[in-house]
């Protein structure tokens, strides 16, 4: 059997989108830009899209800037958002300890600038804590910048409660909804974020394309210069067939995305108690405050890589945070950061679902983990030494 | 998955050698579980001969075929020769290994130096230490030049 359980990471395109994209590539070829008629033929499709993906979010056409993705929507949000903060001489930036590298890379950035960087704990349901960032909410802040839900292990942070803490102060918040966007209810006006950033392949979209929220107001500056695009904001020829896929494919998820996160989330929730029966192991994240499609554990005595290569011998896709999965020597700054010891947090092991799983894959699953775990465990010295007493058990 | 060679995949499917001796002559351990790799080797020694070896390994994939491919190339061998293995033979034996895995090849070198080393000093025989520079560091240090 093949499960395919790396939802997280990306999906399939779903049809509807494919559609969308070859009938935009071949019928709608011209340029946006171009004056003649199969220009603004174009143009018309584009500034469709950009009316529906606006209303999709609750927001006004004008405020959104189609990107090549999340990271690039990130990027352009934080650094608009910290460069016309040092103008008035704000240099702070807050933000939290399990932002995806998109974020904490680009805030790495500023550092190096010269901004100085608040990364917010969270606890180890792995959740933001709306306190913590009240008291790191200074006068001298010029963003705060929360993800919605978190991709490795899919809590969903409060994102509503410090927007609003924010608004307050009058200082400017991004939320990074990558995972959330098509999966959770997301309106910018709910949420009362001034920027919002989104990656289309997490809903069943192609690859390469996303968008940006900023709000009427909010400063935004272009990462890439060139020709006039998006208003000035975002140079290059628009990716017309990306977008309307995008947006076609945003608009399948929420039509039935109440649907879809109760059986999604019942897939996970058989999932989770299933896989809980394996001795020693742990699940990450808050059990209930996390996405619908999102089951993480770390499991004691093994190395994730392994797993993941096993699994994959099996035909089932899954992702890792170990360390040996990314090339690095640090496992998952997530798993870390809601107080998974490093010699744990190499044996995580993250599955995520969407509505193309089944019930039989979910029950393949907890066939075939436990089988993995246990044959790797069969050949850890470490196992060994846990079971002999000579080590102690952490989960 | 094309990550690793087919060596590689065959030695992790199928890890030779795999388990426990109990009344081993000779067990060096290395690495640490904290950056998630730990090789265990258990030697059994006739006569100057390395007549049979068994590994245990907590980690990556390529962790556990370096192992596997390591007991293979020293079983039955004498301790002199096994003392000559060298992570390099063990990379090129697997048809190659990604430049940041070598370390795990490094792990596998230094396992069964640790093993041997434990066998003299249990039997107090001389050796000589220069030999064996490898087998007490941790993969933690620099091991640049292996890679």
């Amino acid at each position: 059997m093949k499960v395919y359980a790396d939802n997280a990471a990306t999906t399939r395109l779903r049809p509807e989108a494919l559609r969308a994209y070859t009938e935009t590539a071949t019928e709608f070829f011209g340029n946006p830009s171009s004056l003649h008629s199969e220009g603004q033929r174009a143009k018309e499709v584009l500034e469709d899209c950009r009316a529906r993906m606006a209303k999709a979010l609750g927001a006004l056409p004008r405020e959104i800037v189609f990107t090549s993705g999340g990271s690039e929507a990130d990027n352009q949000a934080i650094l608009s958002a910290a460069r016309a903060g040092a103008q008035k001489g704000k240099t702070r930036i807050v933000s939290t300890a399990i932002e995806h590298h998109a974020v904490l890379h680009a805030l790495n950035r500023l550092k190096r600038e010269g901004f100085t960087i608040d990364l917010l704990p969270v606890g180890t349901d792995g959740i933001v804590r709306a306190a913590d960032a009240e008291k790191a909410l200074g006068e001298d802040v010029c963003l705060c910048s929360v993800m919605l839900a978190n991709n490795e292990i899919g809590t969903v942070q409060p994102v509503k409660e410090i927007a609003a803490l924010c608004r307050a102060r009058k200082i400017p918040f991004h939320t990074d909804a990558v995972q959330a966007v098509g999966h959770l209810n997301v309106d910018v006006n709910e949420l009362g974020a001034d920027y919002l950033a989104l990656s289309a392949h997490k809903f069943g979209g192609p690859r390469g394309v996303g968008a940006l929220y900023a709000r009427t107001g909010a400063p935004l500056s272009p990462l890439v210069e060139g020709g006039a695009q998006e208003r000035g904001k975002r140079a290059g020829t628009e990716n017309l067939p990306a977008i309307a896929a995008m947006t076609v494919a945003l608009e399948a998820a929420l039509a039935t995305r109440p649907e879809t996160e109760a059986y999604v989330s019942a897939l996970r929730d058989r999932l989770i108690d299933g896989l809980s029966r394996i001795p020693h192991c742990a699940l990450n994240g808050d059990r209930t405050r996390r996405l619908a499609g999102n089951v993480s554990f770390c499991f004691e005595g093994i190395e994730g890589e392994s797993l993941l290569l096993l699994l994959d011998d099996k035909g089932v896709s899954a992702s890792s945070g170990s360390a040996c999965t990314s090339g690095s020597l640090d496992p998952s700054h997530v798993l870390l950061a809601i107080g998974r010891v490093h010699d744990v947090a190499h044996g995580s092991l993250r599955l995520t679902l969407n509505e193309e799983n089944t019930k039989e894959e979910v029950d393949y699953l907890l066939t075939v983990v436990p089988e993995v775990v246990e044959t790797l465990r069969n050949m850890s010295p470490v196992w060994r030494d846990l079971t002999e007493g000579k080590r102690k058990f952490i989960l | 998955m094309s990550l690793y060679s087919e060596k590689v995949m065959d030695h992790f499917r199928n890890p030779r050698n795999v388990g426990v001796i109990e009344d081993a002559d000779g067990v060096g351990e290395v690495g640490n579980a904290k950056c998630g790799d730990i090789m265990k080797m258990y030697i059994k020694v006739k006569d100057g001969i390395l007549a049979d070896v068994k590994f245990e390994t907590f980690g990556c994939g390529s962790a556990i075929a370096s192992s596997s491919m390591a007991t293979e190339m020293i079983k039955g061998k004498p301790l002199s020769e096994a003392l000559t293995l060298t992570n390099k033979a063990v990379a090129e034996a697997l048809d190659g290994l990604p430049a940041y895995k070598m370390h795990c090849s490094v792990l596998a070198e230094q396992a069964v130096q640790a093993a041997i080393l434990d066998y003299y000093k249990r039997n107090n025989i001389p050796y000589d230490e220069e030999k064996f520079r490898c087998a007490s560091c941790s993969h933690e240090h620099d091991h640049g030049e292996e890679e």
